[in-house]
């Protein structure tokens, strides 16, 4: 029997190395100005799905929720091996919380067949909250594993791994289903695989193809028929709204995030005196010599 | 009878972990802001012998639960014991420290309880709060504030509708209150009522890691970003803590380069620190950076982008090439102890 497997991805923007183009004058960030990425640790989460399908027979479900533009990563996810790619968006999704997130998420991976192991990145580089892993895993009534390091073995519905825990780290086993969170840089994901980019990148989710015919008078039935046609070559990105996933509107959005931003501040961390030294033999002594002197290194 | 705070208290080799401690004092000023009991809860099994700890580090009441098989941490038998506590005693508030145990076991329980959580938070204090779209005037309500979206940010934020207000805390973020061995408290013993559905996850082996750094207590550190560049270049950052007695930090930016291990990481998802002297070495300066070490007594930045935000912060800049700089420091620091 081939094994479910459901990645958990998130598009974020990226914040590795913010331009300054990308910060605006009141020194917080203009998001869209930023490149918008594959969360990193989800790309972690995507190869130890594909390797434990390599190695135990699975298929790869990569769900995501966001904008329609978020099909990007669906399509990379594709290119990389991903069997099935679900696209969730919906204007009520928005300005979730991580408890409405969780609550979307869930109703999604019921809808798309509950999966034997669900597994999501340790955390999301646009929140760090590493919060959403742990209440899907509560939402559905399965067990969580987070920081996870590897896979040891997956056998008769058992699966044991190793994981970080704050002494050390720790090897559990546990039946399926199961949730896991996964550590960053615990594998080298794979790069897109050069025939499945050629065969997937025309991939398109429905709202996508809307989008790129808007203005145009027929759009609506030029749209179905498009879709249509994806569909039949096996290329239109599944996607599902509120109504799809039969869900509670008030759980979503605002009305189902019990977090709210109350303020959000730009901080100004300045000193009070600051001097400069230049990166010469004598600048660098003289810094040396005020810190000796002030017995600031002890 | 008035809501409670309460800390959840994290065991580590049988006593208290240090984070707890810290959370006690930030629990005890919570609480005394708000003239409520400021509860400890802590799990396992024959762990009476903790409760004077948690009473002289500021707890007013402790809450055992005791269990023969909640000796060792396991999310799901801690969820359920955590949330039968609330659901019995209906607390105000509920921290946790945001450790690996914490943040695995924090967001359970609140997606259990269907109320809200802030992930690493960095301050917490009790203010009111006005909804801007209803205009309802919430009073006594838990700021929860952390830094966010990798941008010059700072949120607070609130979850007024729900109870207990949840959040985790960074560690380093408080200092420990010295133990008052004179507080007297209350110590509530309960019975977790646990299934054996809790139980499926199985412990096989654990194997203990001493943490290669303790960036919380040293008095001296010398970090490394991005700016850094390269593993190798990383070694000089070594060199200057090495002749300077100094421990090494990182950015995340300088982690996730594969520049160094995650251990020595400050900020956000890192450590807090407080030093004497830090040193920061091609470190541009995110907020999350910042936010873990702006309160050093001393900072130095040595970056080659004069336009690098750490000036802002930092007591010292030097404006340059970090290879070229730190070797300077290094003979500089020689020349005058000799």
């Amino acid at each position: 029997m081939a094994y479910h497997l459901i990645v958990l991805a998130k598009q974020v923007p990226d914040t590795t190395d913010v331009p300054a183009k990308a910060m605006k004058k009141d020194g917080t960030l203009n998001r869209s100005a930023l490149p918008a990425i594959f969360n990193k640790d989800d790309l972690n989460a995507l190869e130890m799905a594909l390797q434990v399908k390599e190695s135990y027979g699975a298929s790869v479900t990569v769900i995501t929720m966001g904008p329609p533009a978020a099909s990007e990563i669906l399509r990379e996810a594709l290119y990389r091996g991903a069997d099935r790619a679900i696209l969730l968006t919906d204007k009520q999704f928005a300005a979730s919380d991580t408890l409405a997130t969780s609550y979307i998420l869930s109703a999604a991976i019921k809808k798309a067949g509950a999966g034997d192991l669900i597994l999501c990145g340790r955390e999301a580089s646009d929140g760090n909250t590493a919060q959403v892993g742990p209440q899907v895993a509560e939402k559905l009534g399965i067990p969580q594993i987070t920081y996870v390091e590897k896979i040891c073995t997956l056998k008769d519905g058992l699966l044991e791994v190793q994981h970080l825990v704050d002494s050390g780290y720790e090897r559990v086993r546990a039946p399926l289903p199961l949730l896991l969170t996964v550590m960053p840089d615990c594998n080298d994901p794979r790069p897109s695989a050069g025939k499945r980019l050629m065969r997937f990148k025309k991939a398109l989710s429905p709202a996508e193809v809307k989008n790129s015919m808007r203005g145009n008078p027929d759009s609506a039935s030029t749209a179905d028929a498009s879709c249509q046609h994806l569909k039949e070559r096996g290329l239109l990105i599944t996607e599902w709204n509120a109504h799809d996933l039969d869900i509670v509107p008030e759980l979503c959005g605002r009305s189902g995030s019990p977090t709210w931003v109350k303020k959000i501040e730009r901080v100004v961390l300045t000193s009070t005196d600051h001097k400069t030294y230049p990166p010469t033999d004598e600048g660098v002594g003289q810094l040396m010599q005020e810190l000796t002197d002030d017995h600031t290194f002890g | 009878m008035k809501r409670e705070v309460w800390v959840f208290a994290q065991r580590e080799n049988g006593k208290i972990a240090e984070i707890s401690l810290e959370l006690l004092g930030m629990g005890r000023e919570l609480a005394d802001t708000l003239k409520v009991t400021l509860a400890a809860v802590v799990i396992g099994n024959r762990i009476g012998e903790l409760a004077p700890t948690l009473i002289a580090h500021g707890a007013d009441k402790v809450y055992l639960a005791q269990h023969e098989r909640l000796d060792t941490y396991a999310t799901l038998p801690y969820t359920r014991t955590v949330v039968d506590l609330v659901n019995r005693f209906n607390p105000d508030i509920l921290i946790l420290g945001a450790t690996a145990l914490g943040r695995d076991l924090a967001p359970r329980v609140a997606s259990h309880l269907k109320v809200g959580i802030t992930a690493d938070c960095t301050d917490l204090a009790i203010d009111q709060y006005t909804d801007p779209v209803s205009k309802q005037r919430y009073t006594d309500i838990l700021m929860q504030i952390r830094p966010a979206f990798g941008g010059n940010i700072i949120a607070t934020i609130v979850n007024p509708e729900t109870r207990p207000q949840m959040a985790t805390v960074r560690e380093g973020v408080m200092k420990v209150l010295p133990a008052d061995s004179e507080r007297t408290g209350e110590v509530v013993t309960v019975a977790p009522p646990l299934t054996a559905d809790d139980f499926k996850v199985h412990l096989l082996e654990s194997t203990v890691v001493e943490r290669r750094v303790n960036l919380k207590s040293a008095s001296i550190i010398v970090a490394g970003g991005a700016g850094v560049g390269t593993k190798e270049n990383f070694k000089l950052i070594f060199d200057l803590a090495s002749c300077l007695g100094g421990s090494v930090g990182a950015t995340r930016a300088a982690v996730d380069g594969g520049f160094i291990h995650h251990d020595y990481q400050v900020g956000q998802t890192g450590t807090t620190v407080r030093p004497r002297l830090y040193i920061a070495c091609g470190i541009s300066g995110s907020v999350q950076h910042q936010a873990g070490m702006a309160e050093s007594k001393k900072i130095i930045a040595i970056n080659s982008d004069p336009e690098a935000p750490i000036f802002e912060t930092a007591h010292y800049g030097i404006v340059g090439d970090l290879k070229d700089v730190i070797p300077k420091m290094i003979a500089a620091y020689k020349g005058s102890t000799l």
